[in-house]
Order: structure tokens, then C-alpha cells, then sequence
């Protein structure tokens, strides 16, 4: 067994228990330190941006697809164009200009995707399971996640659940292609940015190195590198160091369970 | 000008033809589902639906046969449940009874905006290596005209022979006003060849022109304005009525089952006359808790002659 290094702080029989939801949106937060501008949608991203603007990063702006930037929600949107978005917004920006002008302006310095697959340099199926023509799966598709993939200048995926299912050697369909397939595919077509930088998931965190390829940088207590490894679909390569993710303090567990989200909208 | 005023079941009529291409627009905020439903009601056939983010009244239109070919970037019902109806379509492959045709947010809705500026093609900074590009023959690469190191994806025009879109408050002839999230709204309708506007109130001249910044899209533009308060509803009106979440919420165990949508179209479609009758059916007070507190703008002052 390689053995993980253990940088937390506090020992480990001591920490309040959290749920798989408040370690991955606690995570996601701290991983957003220092980012000055994101792109989410809603559920665990909103949370950690959330999380983040009450915590380490207050000056953190969230722009939403629905055209909404700077958000003051009186209660958690439930979705990404709710009525508490736009009451008291900052500004609703039409959808040219979110697209064109934000988006391909190259504003967005972090853009937040979720999927159905991943592989090994982060490009993303949304579409489908099985063939196109004939689905076993009909997933929703990309909605922005193409343009999200192609002008942010990172991005972090967040997957609830690590498993060979999610994490494929080859994905069902590209529908957002990491920078390297991109590059690949299209030599002169202009691209920015880093592609996925980050992803985030029930085990660990995996971080994109030179070559963009993801590679395991920490692992969530109790989980084992091995675990990691056994449940990703490709030859998962290790960073130099591989951290302990550190607990969720009890303050960043208060925030989340009576400031931000009391009602567990999104804390299922 | 003249009145462009017309009843809905009277604007579907007229405007919406069997085999259209028909586009319902509005980004989770003002989904036009009482013109959706006069479209079921009327038992519309072999429209090729457009909508970017087809939702709960696309799951109608499949369901109820009034769709050949769908034209979208992202099918869902939010984060509370699937279309299993559009699914069951698609998901039978071959068999499919609808044809689809993908594209991401920003690819659909530059067709929109080539289509209103009367231009062969729109370039965004998508689809390198995104296998959208495979499937769909209207996602295309092009050289740069300017220098012979870069290339670009296009997309084509598209026109649709009707777009339905709905907003707060109109005149009547047909200056359209919408606050909020204001969706494709504005490019759909200067896409299409016809627009019918279904508008939560019609008001005087007066109140639209109290506020001419408000108007995104011009009575020019548009073929029939309808009133028909709560015409979005279970989606929202920004200052009128909140998303009806519960009935997002209770939709995919309609959906799921195809008798019970079938009796569910039937029931609430069919055997209700026109909006009023769905309202009627959906009870007093219903709105109630949906009903916001206010939340006024600051007006702004456009000054006028001494």
C-alpha cells in the first residue's frame, strides 16, 4: 500500500461526522481560494461558492447561465434561473452577451461542470450512454458545458460518486472536450485556458499536471490510494504527494447547516 | 397601430401550421406552457419543436404526438427529474417516432442570432473536438478569412416559422416588455417569420412607453399579442408568480408511466377549455403561496420637453 501523507492538523477521532455532500462542497470551497470569478450552476458549486464568500474568499462573484451576476438571494435558488436570483441581482445580462461577451470574452476564471463520464484528460460526456444513434441512456446534453469547456480559464469537475462507470478509459460521446482533445481535433481552431484542472469527488481530488492529464493529489480520510485507483477506469497516475484532505472544520460545517443551506436543498 | 390582440386558442390557430417549425422560448423563466398546451389542445401534428433547454412542456408536446423532430442543447427537467417521455422517443433508436438535432447553449442560440441578422453563418469559440460536431452536419469548421493560421465553428441560420414566447406586459400592438431573466427570447423572435407573445397583461400605451428600455422586442416584430395571466405557470413570472416547484417536482412519476400522462394530457389539456379552464381547474387561491411580496425598480427619469 503506498501510504498517503497526512498533513491535517487535528487529529482525525475528534472531527465531527459530515455527509459526503458537505465534504465535496467543503473541498470545492477551499479549492476556490484565490479565484476571483466562477461559473456555476446550481447545487453543490452555489454551495461552495457560497461557502467560499462567507469564508476564505469574500470577495468571489458567481455568474449564473441564466445571465445573473452578482446574485443576493433571500433564499437558495433551486434552480439556475429562479425568481431569487434575479430579485436584487447585481445585473441580468441578456444571452448574447453572457455567451459572447462573458463567457468567449474570457471573463470566467473558474467554470464548474458536472458528468456522466470522465476520462483520463478531463473531456466530458453530458449526451448519452451508449451509441448516439441508438442511446441506452439519453442523457440531458450540453446545455453551456461546450462553451463553459472551451472558455474558462480552468475547470472543476464535481462527481459525487468515483467509479469505473463515471471515470472510462474512452467516454460514450465527447460532448466537452478537454484542451488536449481539442487541440488534437482541431489544431487551429483558438482555445483558453487550462480545460479541467481539478476534479472532485467522493474519494479524492485529482489534479490535471502539465500534460493535463488527472492524476490522484489527495484522497478523503479513510479512503486508501488503492481504493482511488480500483475505481477509476484507466491506469490512474499518483502525484508526487498525495495528501489527506483535511475535515471539514466545525465552522465551515455551521455555515453551511444554518447559514447557507438550512433547509437541505442541496445537502441531501 | 392597429390591434394585434388576439385570443390564444385563435393566435394557435392561425399561426401554428401542421409540419412548422415552431419555437417555444424562455429560459426556465416565462416557458410559454398555456400557448403549448393550445398547441395539444388543437391537436397539432409533424412540428419540429426548437427550444434550447426543453423541459416539462416538451415532455407534453412528445407525448401528446404533436412532435416529429426535436431541435435542442439540453433536455432535463431541472435537477427534480428526467423527460420520459422525449426518452422513451429517443431511447428506442432506430424506432424513434421524433428526429433530433444537438447542439450546446450558445450553438443554438447563435442560429438564432444568424437567423434575426439575415446572415449565412455565426462563428462561436465551440465544438474543437466535441463529438456535436460528429453528429450534427450543421456544426462546421471554417478557415479564417483574415489570416491562415486560425479556424472557427459555424453554425448556420435558423428561421422558424413561428416562435411563442411569453412575457409580462405588452400593448396592443405588441411592444413587448420583460424583466428578469430574459432568456433567447429577443433573437427568437426576430428569427422567426411570425411571433405570437402571450403576455401576463395587455396595458395602455402609456405604461409601455413610461419605460421604452424595458421594450425587447417591438410591436413590428410581432403577429399577435394574447393575455393570459399565469400562461407561464408552472414555470414563473418574475414580480407575478413564482415557479410552481411542487408540480416540477410531482412530474416524473406522470411522466414515467405513459398511461398516466396520457390521462394526465387528457385531463388537463383536452378536457379543460383553453387556459381558463386549466385555471379553473387548478382552483381558487392556487396562486396564493406562489405570489411574491413586491419588490419595486427605482423608476428612472427620461425627461421631457420644457
Amino acid at each position: 500500500m503506498i501510504s498517503a501523507t497526512q498533513t491535517d492538523d487535528t487529529p482525525t477521532s475528534t472531527q465531527a461526522t459530515f455527509t459526503a455532500s458537505e465534504l465535496l462542497t467543503v473541498v470545492s470551497c477551499r479549492l476556490l481560494q484565490g479565484k476571483r470569478r466562477v461559473f456555476a450552476g446550481i447545487g453543490l458549486p452555489t454551495l461552495a461558492v457560497a461557502l467560499a464568500q462567507k469564508s476564505s474568499s469574500p470577495d468571489i462573484e458567481q455568474v449564473y447561465e441564466s445571465g445573473v451576476c452578482g446574485a443576493h438571494p433571500p433564499r437558495l435558488p433551486e434552480t439556475i434561473a429562479d425568481a431569487s436570483l434575479a430579485t436584487g441581482a447585481e445585473a441580468i445580462l441578456t444571452m448574447p452577451v453572457l455567451f459572447g461577451y462573458v463567457l468567449q470574452g474570457g471573463w470566467i476564471d473558474v467554470g464548474f461542470l458536472g458528468a456522466a463520464q470522465i476520462d483520463r484528460f478531463g473531456s466530458l460526456n453530458t449526451s448519452v450512454i451508449g451509441p448516439w444513434e441508438e442511446p441506452i441512456v439519453r442523457l440531458p446534453g450540453s446545455g453551456g458545458a461546450v462553451e463553459v469547456m472551451s472558455n474558462s480559464h480552468e475547470v472543476f469537475v464535481v462527481l459525487r460518486r468515483h467509479n469505473r462507470t463515471s471515470f472510462v478509459n474512452e467516454l460514450d460521446f465527447c460532448t466537452s472536450p478537454s484542451l488536449r482533445a481539442a487541440r488534437l481535433a482541431a489544431p487551429k481552431v483558438p482555445t483558453r485556458g487550462l480545460g479541467v484542472s481539478t476534479v472532485i469527488t467522493d474519494l479524492g481530488v485529482l489534479t490535471a499536471d502539465d500534460t493535463g492529464e488527472l492524476c490522484l493529489s489527495s484522497v478523503h480520510e479513510g479512503v486508501t490510494v488503492e481504493q482511488v485507483q480500483a475505481a477509476t477506469g484507466w491506469p490512474l497516475k499518483l502525484m508526487d504527494q498525495i495528501t489527506v484532505t483535511k475535515a471539514p472544520t466545525a465552522e465551515e460545517l455551521r455555515l453551511l447547516r444554518e447559514d447557507i443551506d438550512p433547509t437541505r436543498v442541496y445537502l441531501r | 397601430m392597429t390591434s394585434k390582440e388576439a385570443t390564444l386558442h385563435d393566435a394557435i390557430a392561425e399561426f401554428v401550421v401542421d409540419g412548422d417549425v415552431v419555437a417555444l422560448e424562455g429560459f426556465t423563466h416565462l416557458i410559454p406552457f398555456a400557448a403549448g398546451h393550445e398547441i395539444i389542445r388543437q391537436h397539432k401534428r409533424e412540428l419540429t419543436l426548437v427550444r434550447m433547454t426543453p423541459d416539462i412542456i416538451a415532455d407534453q408536446l412528445v407525448g401528446a404526438g404533436c412532435v416529429s423532430k426535436l431541435i435542442f442543447a439540453f433536455m432535463g427537467n431541472s435537477s427534480v427529474g428526467s423527460l420520459y417521455a422525449v426518452r422513451r422517443a429517443i431511447e428506442a433508436g432506430s424506432g424513434s417516432p421524433i428526429e433530433i438535432e444537438e447542439y450546446s447553449h450558445y450553438g443554438l442560440l447563435a442560429r438564432y442570432q444568424a437567423g434575426a441578422s439575415g446572415i449565412p453563418f455565426m462563428p462561436i469559440r465551440s465544438y474543437a473536438g466535441s463529438a456535436l460536431a460528429d453528429i450534427n452536419p450543421n456544426i462546421k469548421k471554417i478557415p479564417s478569412p483574415f489570416d491562415d493560421e486560425s479556424e472557427i465553428y459555424v453554425v448556420p441560420p435558423l428561421n422558424p416559422d413561428v416562435a411563442i414566447i411569453h412575457a409580462q406586459r405588452a400593448d396592443r400592438s405588441g411592444n413587448i416588455q420583460s424583466w428578469g431573466i430574459l432568456g433567447p427570447q429577443q433573437e427568437v423572435a426576430f428569427a422567426a417569420r411570425k411571433t405570437i407573445a402571450i403576455v401576463e397583461e395587455i396595458v395602455d400605451d402609456d405604461v409601455i412607453r413610461s419605460d421604452p428600455n424595458r421594450t425587447i422586442v417591438p410591436g413590428f416584430v410581432v403577429d399577435a399579442v394574447v393575455e393570459s395571466k399565469y400562461g407561464a405557470h408552472p414555470s414563473f413570472a418574475q414580480g407575478y408568480y413564482d415557479r410552481d416547484n411542487d408540480f416540477y417536482r410531482s412530474w416524473s412519476a406522470i411522466s414515467r408511466d405513459p398511461e398516466a400522462l396520457k390521462q394526465w394530457i387528457q385531463e388537463w389539456i383536452h378536457d379543460t377549455e383553453e387556459h381558463a379552464g386549466y385555471l379553473e381547474k387548478l382552483g381558487k387561491g392556487y396562486f396564493e403561496p406562489l405570489t411574491p411580496l413586491p419588490h419595486m425598480s427605482t423608476p428612472v427619469n427620461y425627461g421631457s420637453v420644457r
